[in-house]
């Protein structure tokens, strides 16, 4: 794998740029792996990595079926926290955040991680209440959190709506979140599984499985039969579909997430802001851009392009957040297909099927999740049994009723 | 935004309606097992493609209707009263 | 000697003289302009600066598709950031100023960086500013990034949103838009025609007379959703101040759409592309016809079609020099070359552009002759101070894409074209086929010279090395590609340069462009101002309110008004020079010792008529509900299917074929909403009807143990002594002369009425009740001091006690909600293994060791747990009785915790420790609300 560095950097700018090598071969599908992962997302893309480098499994092959990041990993608003309620989420998305802040040096590509934190805006005294509920869970978890007065916000963000519709009662604000760059994180992961050996083959569709029992041992694909000994799923909005053709249903839903940005302006906001009374997060991106998101879309949808009613919901909210934005331009609006389960959390780990392990319904909240989901999710395809961090997530919780429903917690997507 | 035909009131904007998830999801015996309960509660079929789905139009007549709607091209193939089964006589969708 | 650059040919512009500043100086142009005209004349040849390298670039086009000419337009709260010069007309007194550059436009010693250039290749930022970390870095690269500041106060101005319907909504109203309009006119249908620019094509005339077409002018169509609906931004007031909205939304049913969109030209790529006297050809035609603005002093034409022949021609009749047109094709049209040869242009086929000289601005530009080899010869350099460049024109279908329609990329026309078709559209004019002459366009790209220096996208400073530099590194896909170098990405979205990158990717991985995809069209295709997409839904009128018609009554008592979910409530009625703590504490007292009253007219009410009304109750409550007798009220409770805690009230059966529901406030909705779905998708055949009568009915809570003697004043027509009338009773009376229904229901605790008089006699009952109980100090008491009452009687708050997770046995309604045999919706998830589990969190209440406060929301740790949390605390307060700090929790396993100490929890620290006693602090036995 070719070195990235400022001094190689400048190296071959001298050479005219010339020898820069590609960033993941371009393999031929073979006939046999040890395990097959599908889905070029941040998530797959993760497992593989990790399959590849920490647990040193030699045959690993990943199939998108279109290009590598075209999903939802590449049209998030790149939110990166682990301010979560329930200790079994803060604990994975926390796990998550550290590999986040060591994932430059880890993969050797830039990732652009500011940690400018998250704020979560209280409108009243009953919502504080609820508020501080949440900060300490996160607190007695032994993750950072905080209780900022009315005072406080308006320091870390001077354009915060001076005469607000709903009073500011105070926030949680989580230090450590921050915002990263979701490309650099899929070709960061994508450079590394490729340099580990993991043979990454775009443009190849799965259509089926064969099944020996109730056991998993190949895969049919657009590019030909594979035999494997494991099958990871980490297709998001897709899990429906492709857990039909490997015979078991799936509680998801898969529905629209809208997100936008504004024409890029000079530094105004440092970190990201979200109110569950008013349904929207903002934050600013290192180019400039204002971006904004909100809740997603009702009704079952593939087409990855939401309603004008909500969008323009999620923009009322982001203009009473932040009325000095009024005047600023929509540059771009574009939406993913997100996978939602009853709970807001996600599934990981086995399935009905033998050495067929899942990662899905994260709904709209996957993209923080990257590092901690391939590296959880690595570790329970070689073990053949749920990474402790994710033991919460199981499938088998809709069955028990053990559902850990975040909805308080994530009032909001992001 | 969806242009949907409310059988009553005929062509509304969706911001006259509420969602309602799937339809002819059969409410199971009470005295079913809890895998057959929590199926019911849970799990759904989640097509891309026609799918079969409950609407109320709650700033008009407030009456729920069943649609057929393709989840991939929002076309909407078929509308049909609440306790009905439709009339598509390629019966896509749940079922 | 006059300068080189731009100017105003004399004579030719009639029209107002206006001032207006650019970077603070005073500039002079004329009613009509636009800045970038008004710049032209006045000689501008350098607007802005380059994103990365910080290059001078000047005018390119003329209109929404200009990449270089942003501009920040006024300041302060009105400020407007990436103004487009090509569009923004000049008004007297009008601030532009330049977006890039440090000290200045004109020199910016940023441009450092275009010497380093290579450094600063495509995707440099994945591979460096790691060490030591990105943090050190980053502030530095925002602050080099963005374009133009935001305002720095609220948006002075209003946008308002209209709804329209249409038969035939046409987009574009150049020849093809005027002509489908006026055809659907003739017809009698209902048609909406309309125009980005501030007029419509000459053919418009033969529009007049045709009342059923609605034309907008100014309105850009910059969203296709679904089922044919179009979004247009209408620019309407261009002075703030006025009665007008600055911008108009319109969303637009139409039953079919006409797209004239027309085309936008492209750039021919060469070596040294961007400098500043290098334009559109068409932009200079358009500048010259409307502005009277000559693009320069020497001009060079180069194209690959036929279209820039025009400005050839008319720059020639205007008295401008041109030097020479440059005609990448072998052979062009012979009429052409026989125009250009009698006006003295010499026309050089085979040749394109490969590179340009001049620091700062165009100085002359080498030509080259190209060969069949893809090589080029004899490249010669030919003075100039303006390039005009033409390589064909690709038709506008974003709106065509979003709607679905799929492209692909016509050799010929060397653009993309409609591939399918989309029902309910029809493209015409040339944004069907891509060029006003098709034909077989010439070569675009120049086959030599330093492809570091070609550029593909000016907003973005992405040149042909980038692309290659991409396709190197394997990012070869389209949309990788596009994400690498960020090329198209910006506020222009690419638009000019599109085809020509199409080519360059293409080549650069060996294929045709034709075996290429393209990236997605998103919306919008023009960017649009944020207050024009929320319209009026901004400051007071982001979200309704609700008060109920005791407000104005409340109000003049001195209430603090909070928001309670959607209604507007008092919180409390502080005294002046009392805090909102000390008014919620003397209100607690009021009750505990006298008598107050309370305004509970957003509790829900729901009525149920008919036959089975009962019956259908019974079937969502935990409580048996078939023996409810008339005259009395239950306290009830309604699960989700998956059994969880959905609401709570009261149920009242009014007679055989009439039940009265009560709903908490924020459910009084949510609850009719479910009741509705249950009757009409599941229960069809139930005989009942269901009636949300939250609003009907004012309800006043009449509190405290002088509460009998108070209402006796107002001479009910019912027998008020607790024998006749006892706790959970309910009656139908008449009260001050009109029907009224009273409860005995305690919230609070103590001895309570609950009044319920329709809405209109609300306030006459409120001032009646203050005048009976005024020698009992009667006064009125909100919504915390009732809160706080009920906390310390256990009584559940839902949605604060409970959550989206708790069934009935968390809070002690385990076994009604077991023993009724009847299934009620939820009873089937109550013994799922979740629900039984025996360290579910339980409702228990708290006693503080001292007198250290329980905060609402610490969070709770058991002596011998190895959770990280054992629960937190949802209510609390001081103690009406004894002033001790007491709370509500839910505990883990709380019930089987009782008298246990459990630590207190909060901000990090562990802040006291309570003592686990049972969720009740005042009167248990309930003698005082049963008195």
């Amino acid at each position: 794998m070719q070195r990235y560095s400022l001094r190689n950097v400048l190296g071959h700018a001298l050479r005219g740029n010339s020898g820069w090598k590609p960033a993941w071969r371009t393999p031929t599908l073979k006939s046999t792996y040890d395990v097959v992962v599908i889905g070029g997302g941040g998530h797959g893309l993760a497992t593989a990595y990790f399959l590849a480098k920490k647990h040193g499994v030699q045959r690993v092959a990943l199939l998108e079926r279109g290009h590598i990041g075209q999903g939802n990993s590449g049209r998030n608003t790149q939110v990166t926290r682990s301010n979560y309620f329930y200790p079994v989420s803060s604990s994975f998305f926390d796990h998550s955040l550290k590999l986040y802040e060591g994932l430059g040096r880890e993969l050797n590509f830039n990732v652009m991680l500011r940690q400018g934190g998250q704020i979560n805006l209280a409108h009243s005294h009953h919502e504080l209440e609820i508020i501080r509920r949440w900060a300490n869970a996160i607190l007695m978890n032994g993750v950072d959190a905080e209780i900022l007065s009315e005072t406080e916000i308006r320091k870390l963000v001077p354009i915060l709506n001076p005469h607000p519709r709903f009073a500011i009662a105070g926030a949680l604000i989580q230090r450590r979140a921050g915002i990263s760059r979701h490309d650099a994180v899929v070709w960061g992961f994508a450079r590394g599984a490729s340099a580990h050996g993991v043979d990454l083959v775009q443009g190849c569709e799965v259509r089926g499985f064969r099944k020996s029992g109730d056991r998993v041992i190949g895969v049919e694909t657009s590019h030909g039969e594979i035999q494997c000994g494991r099958v990871v799923m980490s297709v998001s909005n897709q899990s429906s579909l492709l857990a039909g053709l490997a015979g078991f249903t799936l509680p998801t839903t898969t529905t629209t997430l809208q997100a936008m940005v504004s024409e890029p302006i000079k530094p105004v906001l440092d970190p990201c802001v979200i109110s569950g009374a008013i349904h929207a997060y903002v934050s600013q991106s290192d180019r400039g851009e204002i971006v904004i998101g909100g809740g997603a879309d009702v009704y079952n949808s593939y087409r990855q392009r939401g309603s004008v009613a909500i969008t323009r919901g999620v923009l009322a909210a982001a203009l009473e957040l932040f009325p000095s934005f009024s005047r600023l331009k929509l540059m771009r609006q574009w939406a993913g297909a997100v996978d939602i389960t009853p709970d807001t959390s996600p599934i990981m780990g086995l399935t009905p099927v033998r050495n067929l392990y899942i990662n899905c319904g994260w709904g709209t909240g996957g993209y923080k999740a990257i590092p901690a989901g391939g590296d959880t999710m690595a570790q329970t395809v070689v073990d053949d049994k749920p990474h402790p961090l994710i033991r919460a997530f199981d499938l088998a919780r809709f069955e028990s009723g053990a559902l850990i429903d975040e909805g308080a917690a994530s009032g909001v997507a992001h | 935004m969806l242009y949907i035909p409310c059988p009553h009131c005929g062509f509304r904007d969706e911001t006259e309606f509420t969602y309602g998830g799937p339809s002819h999801v059969t409410r199971p015996e009470l005295t079913t097992s809890d895998r057959e309960w929590t199926h019911y509660l849970y799990h759904r079929s989640n097509p891309k493609g026609p799918y079969r789905e409950r609407w109320i139009h709650s700033y008009g007549c407030g009456r729920w209707f069943n649609v057929l709607r393709d989840t991939g091209t929002h076309e909407i193939l078929e509308v049909y009263l609440m306790g009905q089964s439709g009339m598509d006589s390629a019966n896509r969708g749940n079922p | 000697m006059s300068a080189p650059g731009p100017y105003r040919l004399a004579n030719r512009k009639r029209g107002d003289s206006i001032e207006f500043r650019f970077d603070g100086r005073p500039l002079r142009g004329v009613e009509g302009d636009t800045v970038a005209s008004a710049l032209l004349a006045n000689g501008f040849r350098v607007v802005s600066r380059s994103f990365k390298y910080h290059r001078p670039r000047g005018i390119f086009s003329a209109g929404i598709e200009e990449p270089n000419a942003l501009v920040q337009l006024h300041a302060g709260a009105q400020s407007i950031p990436c103004a487009r010069a090509t569009l923004v007309p000049i008004s007297a007194g009008l601030e532009v100023n330049s977006q890039s550059g440090w000290p200045s436009v004109s020199f910016d010693v940023l441009r450092v960086i275009d010497f380093a250039h290579s450094v600063f290749a495509a995707g440099f930022y994945n591979k460096a500013f790691m060490w030591p970390s990105w943090h050190f870095y980053e502030p530095i690269i925002r602050r080099l990034a963005g374009f133009g500041r935001a305002p720095t106060g609220p948006d002075p101005d209003r946008y308002d949103v209209h709804h329209a319907h249409c038969d035939v909504l046409v987009i574009g109203g150049g020849r093809a838009g005027i002509e489908a309009a006026k055809g659907a006119g003739a017809a009698g249908q209902r048609v909406m025609l309309v125009e980005q620019d501030g007029l419509l094509g000459s053919d418009a005339t033969s529009l007049a007379g045709l009342a059923s077409i609605q034309v907008l002018l100014r309105t850009t169509a910059f969203a296709y959703y679904d089922h044919d609906l179009v979004a247009l931004a209408e620019s309407v007031a261009v002075q703030s101040g006025t009665r007008l909205p600055r911008e108009r939304l319109w969303l637009v049913r139409a039953a079919r759409v006409v797209l004239a969109t027309g085309a936008i030209e492209q750039p021919l790529i060469f070596s040294n592309n961007d400098r500043p006297g290098i334009m559109l050809a068409g932009a200079a035609l358009r500048f010259l016809s409307r502005h009277a603005i000559a693009s320069g002093r020497e001009v060079v034409v180069a194209t690959n079609n036929d279209s820039a022949y025009a400005a050839a021609r008319e720059l020639r009749q205007a008295g401008v020099n041109v030097a020479a047109l440059a005609d990448t094709r072998a052979t062009p049209p012979r009429e052409l070359v026989e125009e250009m040869k009698a006006l003295g242009i010499d026309v050089q086929p085979c040749s394109i552009p490969v590179d340009t000289q001049g620091f700062g601005a165009l100085k002359q530009v080498s030509l080259g002759t190209l060969a069949s080899d893809q090589g080029v010869s004899n490249i010669r350099n030919v003075r100039c101070d303006s390039l005009l460049v033409s390589g064909g024109w690709s038709p506008t279908l974003h709106l065509f894409a979003q709607a679905g329609g799929k492209l692909r990329y016509a050799e010929n026309a060397r653009t993309f074209v409609p591939q399918t078709d989309v029902a309910h559209i029809e493209v015409v004019g040339s944004a069907a086929q891509g060029s006003e002459a098709p034909g077989v366009l010439g070569e675009r790209v120049s086959p030599i010279g330093n492809k570091d220096r070609q550029w593909l996208d000016l907003r973005h400073d992405v040149t042909v090395a980038d692309i290659e530099l991409s396709v190197r590194e394997n990012f070869s896909a389209v949309e990788h590609i596009k994400r690498y170098t960020t090329l198209g990405m910006s506020v222009d979205q690419g638009k000019v340069g599109q085809a020509p990158a199409a080519e360059v990717i293409a080549h650069s991985r060996g294929l045709r462009p034709s075996e290429l995809g393209h990236t997605i069209f998103r919306p919008p295709f023009m960017p649009v101002t944020l207050g024009t997409m929320v319209g009026r839904n901004v400051g007071a009128l982001y979200a309704p309110f609700r008060r109920t018609v005791l407000y104005g009554l409340q109000a003049s008592a001195g209430a603090l008004f909070e928001d309670y979910g959607e209604w507007q409530r008092a919180a409390a009625f502080p005294r002046s020079g009392e805090s909102r703590e000390q008014a919620i504490a003397r209100e607690v007292k009021l009750i505990r010792n006298g008598v107050g009253i309370y305004d509970a007219s957003p509790l829900g009410k729901i009525e149920l008529i008919g036959p089975d009304a009962l019956d259908f109750a019974d079937r969502f409550y935990i409580n048996d509900l078939t023996t409810l007798k008339q005259g009395r009220a239950r306290y009830g409770i309604m699960l989700r299917e998956t059994g969880v805690i959905f609401d709570d009230g009261t149920i009242v059966k009014l007679s055989d074929d009439r039940v009265l529901l009560t709903t908490t406030s924020s459910g009084a909705g949510r609850v009719a909403s479910w009741l509705e779905e249950w009757r009409q998708c599941e229960w069809p055949d139930a005989r009942v009807v269901v009636t949300p009568v939250t609003e009907q009915w004012a309800t006043v809570a009449l509190t405290g143990q002088h509460a009998r003697t108070v209402l006796q004043r107002l001479n009910p027509k019912c027998d008020l002594s607790n024998d006749a009338f006892s706790h959970l009773g309910f009656r139908e009376t008449e009260l001050l002369g009109s029907e009224a229904r009273i409860y005995r229901v305690s919230f609070s605790g103590e001895l309570t009425y609950e009044i319920n008089v329709p809405s209109s006699k609300g306030a006459a009952l409120w001032t009646a009740l203050l005048d009976a109980g005024q020698q009992f100090g009667i006064e009125p008491y909100g919504v915390e001091a009732l809160l706080h009452l009920r906390m310390e009687k256990g009584f559940l708050h839902i949605g604060a006690d409970t959550d989206g997770t708790t069934v009935p046995d968390d809070v002690g309604f385990g076994k009604p909600a077991a023993s009724k045999q009847r299934h009620y919706v939820g009873k089937r998830s109550l013994t799922l293994p979740e629900s039984v589990r025996p360290d579910r969190l339980q409702l228990v209440g708290l006693a503080s060791e001292g007198r250290t406060a329980l905060p609402v929301g610490s969070h709770l740790r058991l002596s011998m747990g190895n959770a990280p949390t054992d629960g937190w605390i949802t209510s609390g307060g001081l103690s009406s009785t004894d002033e001790r700090p007491i709370a509500l929790a839910m505990l883990r396993a709380g019930r089987s915790q009782l008298n246990q100490i459990v630590s207190v929890h909060d901000g990090g620290r562990m802040v006291t420790r309570a003592c686990v006693v049972p969720p009740m602090f005042y009167d248990p036995s309930g003698a005082r609300m049963n008195a």
